[in-house]
């Protein structure tokens, strides 16, 4: 079985990193970290750089998981996380939640709301804290 | 230097000053973001014209050119890659020096060194115009063929390595230019009555500039994003005020001549810049590692050229860029000719248009210096907001020109073209230049056989004819013989850089 964590280079990915890897450790399950992009913006803060990705493999491996980290080109985040835990008939995906203005929730859509909707497993959200940060 | 200073007045009244200060945000906004630039701004915003005066109108479309190049220096150094087609020599060192954590220094220099160079250059302009108008007023129609003539030919065969695809692109646009019965002749209308009265120059350029631009993009939307490098205020130390000034000059020096030439606006003076300073620097080591040299001397190049391209158009009505091309067209829909007598004729105009440079620069320095984090943020926009933005202003102005259906579909059908030429790497500099300056050619030659009832040799009767003939024949001969020994060799790096320079020209324009 595997554990699909939904990442990006911010305090919310982070915590649902922090928090897929321990819940992998716990079951002895392998970790799929997905890092997609939409990729029709210049510049996706969201899109983590290779040294940040590479640190993130570093760390995975020092905690002794089956890890395996992707980062593509799609055309929807929420779907390609959603998809990839499909294919690799996932139990569980870890996604980081976060606080949003009433017109943030009016303009913009949530990654985090569609994948908990659409998800075919349990779906772990999480809230960062100290303990993630400092992960 | 009375002129200079009533043209300050009329410049700062409150109107004409927000237009400059919107014009320089915008320039700015359109020179971060790479595939949008100052020509295409102008284009889509030609229709303000109807509503506003042409003082503040010009003097907004010249705070958007200077600040086009302010703001094509931001995303070559932070992103490697070149908002403008003038900023791709400023990539080489400047990406360089972000990338060892000296961002912000690279941004001071290039930010400061485009007002050191725009100030001189709009010095220069207001020194030269009144005599430069003099000389011109007392040439010609065979002249004035013959400089047209020359800068078609220059701007086609300069720029780019490839000049069979600058002829191309030159011929489509003399073609498009035919359209119309203008000369009491119906010719290329396909007997549909409204393309009797030619296709109008801003549908062409709206559509070659904006709908091709969006289509291209259309095509390639999905890209990995670029990795940007965080930065902070921008600041130099005493070392790099000391390493800056020199190539600051020399590339004022390199890029106001260049950009008055007919040859295809700030690559080549960058380019010429860049290795001038790589040839004079006292720190050789540095260089191809991020010299600060090599950011300083070609963004001061191409603010001096932007300066430079105003005094042919101002003086002869002559465009040798895109943005100077669609300038002129604004400049026309006021029913104004630029020209010699343009001093004359709207002194008020012209010299509040000049003291605009001074005040866009200021400004510009002022906006830029502090704000560039702010800018560099335009870059997580996702373009498909941006490019329907584009495509609605687009169908807008080409409605507006004469609020006829059948514009929008020939803006259609010239944006497939647009987007054709990106696809097959067709330089758009020459097309526009040549739908143009087609029709004037035209009328020139006519004149000139006319007075002379139809006698050929009369094209060559003035001296600056015959010198401007002779000059091209130069350029020819020694480009054909450069093109020959360079046969075999691998392509050296002015072409490659030409090249690229011609690549980014014709998708970030």
């Amino acid at each position: 079985m595997t554990i699909v964590v939904g990442y990006s280079p911010d305090r919310y990915g982070r915590a649902a990193l922090a928090h897929g890897a321990a819940e992998a450790t716990l079951r002895g399950e392998h970790l799929l970290v997905v890092n997609d992009t939409r990729g029709d913006a210049l510049v996706d803060d969201r899109f983590a750089h290779e040294d940040e990705i590479a640190q993130v493999r570093a760390r995975l491996a020092t905690l002794g998981l089956d890890a395996e980290v992707r980062q593509e080109v799609v055309r929807d985040v929420a779907e390609s996380v959603v998809r990839a835990a499909a294919e690799a008939a996932a139990s569980l995906i870890v996604v980081g939640v976060r606080h949003r203005s009433p017109v943030g929730k009016a303009l913009l859509g949530s990654v985090a709301q569609r994948v908990i909707l659409d998800a075919p497993c349990p779906v772990l959200a999480v809230k960062p804290n100290e303990e993630s940060d400092a992960v | 230097m009375d002129l200079l200073m009533e043209g300050f007045a009329n410049a700062l009244t409150p109107e004409n000053l927000m237009y400059a200060v919107i014009g320089v945000l915008l320039g700015t906004a359109v020179g971060v973001l790479p595939g949008i630039g100052p020509a295409m701004t102008v284009a889509l915003l030609l229709p303000i014209t109807y509503n506003v005066d042409p003082a503040g109108a010009l003097i907004m479309f010249a705070g958007i050119y200077y600040g086009g190049m302010y703001g094509g220096s931001t995303t070559s150094i932070l992103l490697n890659t070149p908002g403008e087609s003038s900023s791709v020599v400023t990539a080489l060192e400047g990406n360089k020096m972000a990338k060892g954590g000296r961002a912000a220094q690279a941004l001071a220099t290039a930010a400061i060194g485009s007002f050191v160079a725009g100030t001189i250059g709009s010095v220069l302009l207001v020194v030269l115009m009144p005599n430069i108008a003099d000389l011109v007023v007392k040439l010609g129609a065979p002249s004035y063929f013959a400089i047209m003539l020359f800068a078609l030919f220059t701007v086609t065969a300069v720029l780019g390595s490839s000049k069979v695809r600058g002829f191309i692109s030159l011929f489509l646009g003399l073609t498009i230019a035919l359209v119309g019965s203008q000369t009491g002749q119906a010719r290329l209308t396909f007997g549909r009555p409204e393309l009797a009265d030619g296709i109008d120059v801003v549908v062409v350029a709206v559509a070659i500039f904006a709908i091709g631009e969006a289509l291209w993009v259309a095509a390639h939307l999905r890209r990995r994003p670029l990795e940007i490098i965080p930065v902070g205020q921008p600041w130099m130390s005493r070392a790099d005020w000391g390493r800056s000034w020199k190539p600051w000059l020399r590339g004022t020096a390199y890029g106001f001549p260049f950009g008055a030439l007919p040859a295809g606006g700030a690559e080549v003076p960058t380019f010429l810049s860049y290795i001038t300073e790589r040839r004079l620097t006292k720190h050789p080591e540095e260089f191809g590692k991020g010299a600060i040299e090599g950011v300083a001397g070609p963004e001061a190049a191409n603010n001096a050229s932007a300066a430079g391209t105003l005094v042919p158009l101002l003086a002869i009505g002559l465009p040798t860029t895109a943005t100077a091309a669609v300038m002129l067209l604004a400049i026309q829909s006021y029913g104004i000719q630029p020209g010699p007598q343009l001093m004359d004729t709207e002194p008020e105009l012209v010299w509040a248009l000049l003291a605009s440079l001074f005040i866009a620069n200021v400004l510009l320095l002022v906006l830029n210096l502090p704000m560039a984090p702010i800018w560099a943020k335009l870059l997580r926009i996702p373009r498909p907001y941006l490019y329907a933005g584009i495509l609605f202003f687009a169908a807008l102005g080409a409605y507006s020109v004469n609020f006829q259906p059948f514009d929008l579909g020939i803006l259609l059908v010239l944006g497939l073209l647009g987007f054709a030429m990106r696809r097959f790497g067709l330089p758009v500099l020459p097309l526009i230049i040549g739908v143009i300056l087609g029709p004037r050619l035209e009328e020139q030659l006519t004149t000139a056989l006319a007075i002379s009832q139809g006698d050929i040799s009369t094209l060559w009767s003035e001296p600056v004819a015959v010198l401007v003939y002779v000059l091209m024949a130069v350029i020819a001969v020694v480009m054909a013989v450069a093109g020959w020994r360079r046969r075999g060799h691998d392509t050296d790096e002015i072409d490659r850089v030409l090249d690229r320079a011609a690549a980014t020209d014709a998708d970030d324009i």
